[in-house]
């Protein structure tokens, strides 16, 4: 029986029927790039070329050109690093966690979302590169037999522990969001008119024919790689936590790092999620897709996260104090009234005071305010990580050691490289595949449709928000 | 998808609930239907056209074990026996530290060798785009019925009838 709810705001907006999600999903793929596209794709390139300068010159000088010192021996990389992968999150949460959940909500953003969280992941693996300084080496962190005797890898170290985690993330994420898109493309393929789209879209859909037992193995695995991704998006975060909680390090090591590594990096990839979908719907006109329920609960979400991760910084500092270990408690009293206290109150104001405006049913469905509020989330959670890794490095057990850090150009210019990178593939991805789940809105469509099309909904007339019409609209038998 | 052959008939229908209402009244009055193509998954619909319960969880979860054993035997060789390294005073074989790659070792298995197994079990691959389809619109709003006459008894009339009077919209007859 479909029941389409009479409280709950509809996902779909404007009536559409299957053959409208068709035609308005494509739409932006069978079209010549925009004005606006060439625009956004240039300036992407830009500043990747400029990123790219910055990275070769990195590489061919050595890690010396960046502002680490003796006694900061991490810093933008890492920041950045965590940052992105934090990003990352988000396009699994949405993708598997609430697929689990049975959230229908997730079929609009999920595809866009999954995106995202490659892209971000290609990113953060960069800096993974950059911070070897000699990348021609990476291939030194996997277990492979070799000409030193064999000699292998520490697999009790926490940063082998984070290969395998970030690597099998991508892998699995790129898998997960590839068998996502084969419907599609064989939609699209289907709708091809040129030998080139026809060939190209033809080959990635791989004979792709939606029969019967083909959705429902492909129900089976979906479902399955969410039940896999699930604990994977948890223990990545958790493994990248563990780089720091397994140390010595004061403020580092403290076991509540891995729940609030995971609550930041959701919170962080929402804010990301709800940026990128904001402008992605007026650009391709999808506001009946993304509507504005979409929106608000992602900022609950968002609020909801951000909750967290305040929780967890007052219970590090409550712990600090209680703990009784000096170091302990004066990495944190640095934190707070040392020389990097502004980027502390940067972190704090941005991350726990702001998410906590979205209270206001106004505030939440404020495109603008929405906007503005991701920003300032991304780059509260940025000041996060900046704080975690720098604030307790650069004081030692050692007061001669005692020192500062600042990033030089290439510090800046390689993070710029990653945004360049994230940017234009995205907007790579926006232009040439689907940036909304075809599939999986029309499976959803009749029982979130704010008009149900009488020839949908089975019913003799359209269903009106809002008017006495029933609510239930029962199977024909 | 395998290659397609002989003369089918092809009913088409512009609504879910209906196609998933025609399948067992076809049944019972006794055509043989083939397949049945949507653009999206309708739930019930394979049990409806009687297709076996798909086995390729129990693939999955052999693809886990294999990968858990796999990646659990290389840590404890390489470190308890191949090359034995104390570093930070963490034992060669410690298996609390190897529960994080041996659970990602797992997932890695078991994705993809559950994603190749529904590659090869649905015959997707690249090259099978060359295979032709009953009804393009398949992948768009439509939803096609596929009957194949050389394993039906009953006439292409009555067929017809059958499929119009569940519900379709159109009947083509397409030869391979």
């Amino acid at each position: 029986m479909h029941v389409t709810s009479p409280v709950r705001e509809p996902l779909i907006q404007g009536g559409k029927t299957y053959a409208d999600v068709t035609e308005d999903i494509c739409r932006h793929v069978e079209a010549a790039p925009t004005k606006e596209w060439k625009i956004a794709f240039g300036l992407s390139l830009i500043v990747l070329a400029y990123g790219s300068v910055c990275l070769a010159w990195t590489w061919w000088e050595g890690l010396g050109v960046w502002g680490l010192n003796k006694t900061v021996g991490w810093a933008w990389d890492i920041t950045n690093f965590v940052w992105w992968v934090g990003i990352g999150h988000a396009g699994t949460l949405i993708s598997a966690i609430l697929l689990l959940f049975r959230q229908k909500w997730r079929t609009s953003i999920n595809r866009a979302a999954e995106a995202m969280t490659i892209f971000a992941v290609i990113c953060a693996a960069s800096f993974i590169l950059m911070h070897m300084g000699r990348p021609w080496m990476a291939y030194w962190a996997l277990p492979l037999p070799n000409a030193f005797g064999s000699l292998w890898v520490n697999f009790n170290s926490p940063l082998v522990w984070d290969v395998f985690a970030i690597s099998t993330y991508f892998s699995v994420s790129l898998v997960f969001w590839y068998i996502g898109l084969i419907p599609d493309l064989a939609t699209i393929r289907d709708r091809a008119t040129s030998k080139v789209s026809k060939f190209m879209y033809g080959t990635f859909a791989m004979g792709w024919d939606g029969s019967a037992k083909t959705w429902a193995r492909y129900e089976y695995i979906s479902l399955i790689l969410a039940g896999l991704s699930t604990p994977l998006v948890l223990s990545v975060h958790t493994i990248v936590s563990m780089d720091f909680a397994t140390s010595v390090i004061p403020g580092w090591h403290t076991t509540i790092f891995p729940p609030y590594f995971v609550a930041g990096a959701i919170f962080s990839g929402f804010a990301m999620v709800q940026n990128l979908m904001l402008i992605t719907r007026v650009v391709y006109k999808l506001e009946d897709y993304i509507t504005l329920e979409h929106i608000e609960t992602m900022n609950k979400v968002i609020t909801l996260t951000g909750s967290v991760v305040g929780v967890a910084y007052i219970t590090e500092f409550f712990i600090a104090w209680y703990g009784g270990v000096e170091y302990e408690y004066y990495a944190f009293f640095n934190r707070m009234t040392g020389p990097y206290w502004w980027a502390y109150w940067a972190m704090m104001t941005c991350n726990v005071i702001s998410p906590q405006l979205f209270w206001s049913r106004k505030l939440r469905r404020s495109i603008s305010f929405t906007f503005f509020i991701s920003v300032i989330v991304n780059i509260g959670m940025w000041f996060e990580r900046f704080v975690i890794i720098v604030t307790s490095l650069h004081r030692d057990y050692i007061p001669s050691s005692w020192t500062m850090f600042s990033p030089t150009r290439y510090d800046i210019g390689d993070y710029i490289f990653s945004f360049g990178l994230f940017f234009t593939l995205f907007l790579l991805f926006s232009k040439y595949l689907p940036v909304v789940n075809m599939a999986e809105v029309k499976a959803v469509l009749r029982s979130t449709s704010a008009q149900l099309p009488a020839k949908i909904a089975g019913v003799a007339k359209v269903r009106q928000r809002g008017t006495a019409e029933p609510a239930y609209n029962k199977d024909q038998e | 998808m395998a290659e397609l052959s002989g003369k089918y008939l092809v009913g088409v229908y512009d609504d879910d609930d209906t196609v998933l209402h025609a399948v067992p009244k076809l049944r019972k009055a006794g055509v043989k239907i083939k397949e049945v193509y949507s653009p999206f998954p309708i739930h019930g619909l394979d049990e409806a056209l009687g297709h076996p319960r798909t086995r390729i969880g129990i693939a999955a979860f052999m693809f886990g074990v294999t990968g858990c054993c796999a990646v659990l035997t290389l840590m404890i060789w390489t470190m308890g026996y191949d090359w034995p390294m104390i570093i930070g005073g963490k034992d060669p074989i410690s298996i609390p530290n190897y529960i994080p790659i041996t659970f990602e070792g797992t997932v890695l298995f078991t994705a993809f060798g559950m994603v190749t197994t529904f590659l090869i079990s649905n015959g997707l691959g690249p090259g099978s785009h060359f295979h032709p389809r009953f009804d393009v619109r398949a992948t768009d709003n439509k939803f096609i019925m596929a009957i194949d006459m050389s394993r039906n008894s009953m006439s292409e009339e009555e067929i017809s009838r059958a499929l119009k009077d569940s519900g379709a919209e159109e009947v083509n007859i397409k030869q391979f």
